[in-house]
């Protein structure tokens, strides 16, 4: 955007100045990633991202976003460190219990009808919440029947995900949170322990099909029975919002189950009226129309 | 800059007491929107909504990914999301905590000054840890005000001494001044001399 020129001892002082130079110095570096790699982050939500890129800086130990964008624009492997710091996701195993166990109570029954599921994980980060469902399903008895698509944007994420290797130390954690979201078992029945990590049993896996997928620019693969794509959107704008709502939308067969994450809805994007809610909290839908 | 002006509020131990007294003597008619911050369980009871609507007469909610900030409105970050503010709405992030928090303070002011400069109002309250100190200095840094509750009147005194120690000229204030500045706020002559 241009501002109006003015005369260069009307602008800012210095500190305040600061804020905007970055804000300016992000616009360009997203200008040229995009020109020299492809890859486009100009509709990401800019105050995460902000955090994002002023995490990379403390990385890599650059001083500035120009001196960082100089950088990449000649360094692969930077770029490469780049995106996997950029576009890595926290997450853990059931997060919020009360959604999985709403989860269970509301959507199990409906996918139960279907002969065949199959279940996209789109934005899966470090692979918590797949092994978390994968269990779910398994107890529901409905694991056997399900194939599962497993995606993110982020290769390093997608390996930890697949290795299915997590701290110890989380694990008790991760039991509180297991017994919550109405887990029927004892939670260490799904790993095996070792020093100072856990391995989630292989069998949680064997349905499970991994890929890089880039919900930006990549286009639907498949219908799907049911489709989890939970706290991925609020990290874009809400115009790269509605493209990955349409391509939601077009990926799930009618009568599909849709999963958003806590804070994210269906409200205001093109496809709201062809959505039904099941728990309007937890966010859990049903493609209608 | 297109949303009302912002006041941002962090808190954590002692908060749901301080905040009891505040939202008392919030007026109805407040020209700008609330946004607070309370460290708390991950886990939302559902109890608290409903607890903090019986005490403030503006409206109170969690708000939503990329909601529009109306003016009059209380605006609480949910549990175990980072809340941000963008151009006139918010936005939210599960990135790792900050300070051992998520909902992060720091993330929520540095977010807020970035976005609406000298129209935010930062406000620290009685906590543990120093979370809310760096955004503070952000507020202060983009031209907006910093008020913190005075240590001695703190429940917990630590999170308003990292921001007396973090943010020179912060206007310490006790919980009585600032529901005196929110009253003032409403009347139209006043918004400079609050600065």
């Amino acid at each position: 955007m241009m501002r109006n020129q003015r005369p260069l001892t009307q602008h800012p002082a210095a500190p305040f100045a600061e804020t905007e130079i970055e804000n300016i110095e992000i616009l360009l570096l997203l200008q040229a990633i995009y020109k020299r790699w492809g890859y486009d982050f100009r509709d990401y939500a800019p105050a995460s991202f902000k955090r994002r890129i002023q995490r990379i800086l403390g990385i890599e130990k650059v001083a500035t976003v120009s001196a960082l964008q100089e950088r990449l624009l000649r360094d692969v492997s930077l770029m490469q460190r780049f995106i996997n710091q950029v576009t890595v996701s926290v997450t853990s195993m059931y997060r919020d219990p009360t959604f999985y166990k709403a989860f269970r109570n509301i959507a199990i029954p409906l996918l139960k009808l279907r002969p065949a599921l199959r279940i996209w994980i789109a934005g899966c980060a470090s692979g918590e919440e797949v092994y978390s469902l994968a269990i779910l399903l398994r107890e529901e008895g409905l694991f056997d029947r399900a194939s599962i698509y497993v995606t993110d944007i982020n290769q390093a994420a997608l390996d930890t995900a697949r290795n299915g290797i997590y701290p110890l130390e989380k694990m008790q954690e991760y039991t509180g949170n297991y017994q919550a979201a109405g887990g029927k078992a004892e939670f260490s029945e799904y790993y095996q322990a070792g020093h100072g990590s856990v391995v989630m049993r292989a069998d949680l896996s064997k349905n499970i099909i991994w890929a890089q997928h880039n919900l930006v620019i990549d286009a639907s693969f498949n219908e799907f029975d049911l489709l989890l794509c939970r706290n991925v959107l609020i990290y874009f704008n809400t115009r790269l919002q509605a493209r990955v709502h349409h391509l939601i939308y077009d990926s799930l067969v009618n009568d599909g189950v849709l999963v958003l994450g806590r804070n994210e809805s269906l409200q205001l994007t093109p496809h709201e009226s062809c959505f039904q809610a099941l728990d309007s909290y937890e966010k859990i839908y049903r493609r209608v129309r | 800059m297109t949303h009302p002006r912002l006041i941002v509020i962090g808190t954590s131990l002692g908060g749901m007491d301080a905040l009891r007294v505040l939202f008392g003597m919030l007026p109805a008619n407040l020209p700008a929107a609330l946004a607070i911050v309370i460290h708390r369980n991950k886990v939302e009871t559902g109890h608290l909504l409903p607890m903090l609507n019986r005490l403030c007469k503006l409206p109170v909610t969690f708000p939503s990914d990329k909601e529009i900030i109306k003016q009059g409105c209380v605006y609480i970050a949910p549990p175990d999301y980072h809340l941000l503010i963008e151009d006139g709405h918010f936005a939210f992030s599960v990135d790792e905590q900050v300070n051992n928090a998520r909902p992060s303070i720091d993330v929520l002011f540095e977010s807020a000054a970035d976005a609406g400069g000298a129209d935010v109002t930062g406000i620290v309250l009685t906590g543990m840890g120093h979370d809310g100190a760096r955004g503070l200095a952000a507020i202060k840094r983009c031209g907006g005000s910093a008020l913190v509750q005075s240590p001695g009147e703190a429940a917990a005194s630590s999170m308003p001494l990292a921001v007396l120690a973090a943010v020179p000229g912060v206007r310490v204030c006790t919980l009585e001044e600032m529901g005196a500045w929110f009253s003032r706020m409403t009347s139209p002559v006043a918004i400079k001399d609050l600065q």
